[in-house]
């Protein structure tokens, strides 16, 4: 069952993901990208990790990704030019993307052999109290530190975008 | 059939992730694309994130990727403001157009 719910997603993610490189139109690629995070909320799930599967949703399926189409909708982006690419990167490419795949599937094989066996329910840290408790206690200063982050991140959004205002 | 799912298939999938998203980042010219292939790759980091808490059954890997999670809003926050003032000054959202830093 476990098995059956991991590949079934696994496959959603990887056609999503490769839909999300060979789209030529940026909203399809958007669409796609939801898709990928999706299923990866799914598989949080199956890991045990709650009340990030609900982050993941929230946040990046709707908080990013909604920004994504709002830019694309103000933009109004079209299809991306047919542009002529160098030689050598048409022909090397996906040789070397394939090459690096297959040598990471391949030491994680090795380094990571069938011992831990990821089953539903075998990991009961991942929800809200647990993340909420650790967050307060052993990782307080990078909580802190985040919020400053997002101040200034809010600052420099707001400062790109205000001298449409002046 | 197996019973469970081996921990090595997770990271493997994290693994073609990350390399789809570093083919899109290299690959594309529309400047969005580029943005959502790295917003790939930062989904395919908090997978292995997540299964290595599993692994060592502990919470830690769920902080980290959560805190990839606000790191990303706000890098997409500020992104987006400026793909859009290079769209204002430039109309254009190639980003081999985008080289005035060049010579």
């Amino acid at each position: 069952m476990d098995v059956i719910l991991f590949l079934v997603f696994a496959i959603i993610a990887v056609v999503c993901a490769i839909n999300v490189v060979v789209q030529t139109h940026p909203i399809s690629s958007a669409v796609s990208l939801v898709g990928v995070m999706g299923s990866l909320a799914v598989l949080y799930l199956l890991l045990g990790a709650e009340f990030l599967a609900a982050a993941q949703v929230i946040v990046y399926a709707g908080a990013i990704m909604v920004l994504f189409v709002f830019v694309i909708m103000l933009l109004n982006a079209g299809a991306e030019a047919k542009k002529g690419r160098s030689f050598t990167a048409q022909l090397l490419g996906l040789p070397l993307l394939v090459a690096f795949l297959g040598l990471m599937a391949f030491f994680v094989q090795r380094l990571y052999p069938q011992s831990t066996l990821v089953h539903f329910g075998g990991f009961r840290g991942g929800g809200a109290a647990e993340i909420g408790h650790a967050l307060f206690t052993t990782f307080l200063l990078p909580f802190e530190v985040t919020s400053i982050l997002i101040l200034v991140a809010i600052l420099g959004a707001i400062v790109l975008a205000r001298r449409e205002m002046d | 059939m197996l019973a469970a799912v081996p921990i090595s298939w997770f990271l493997t999938l994290s693994a073609v992730l990350f390399a789809l998203g570093v083919a899109g980042f290299v690959f594309r010219r529309n400047i969005i694309t580029v943005f959502m292939s790295i917003e790939l790759m930062l989904n395919a980091v908090n997978l292995s994130f997540v299964t290595f808490s599993y692994h060592r059954q502990q919470v830690n890997g769920h902080l980290y990727a959560f805190f990839v999670m606000v790191v990303a809003a706000a890098e997409a926050a500020v992104g987006l403001a400026i793909i859009l003032t290079i769209f204002k000054n430039r109309s254009t959202l190639n980003i081999d157009d985008v080289d005035s830093m060049k010579n």
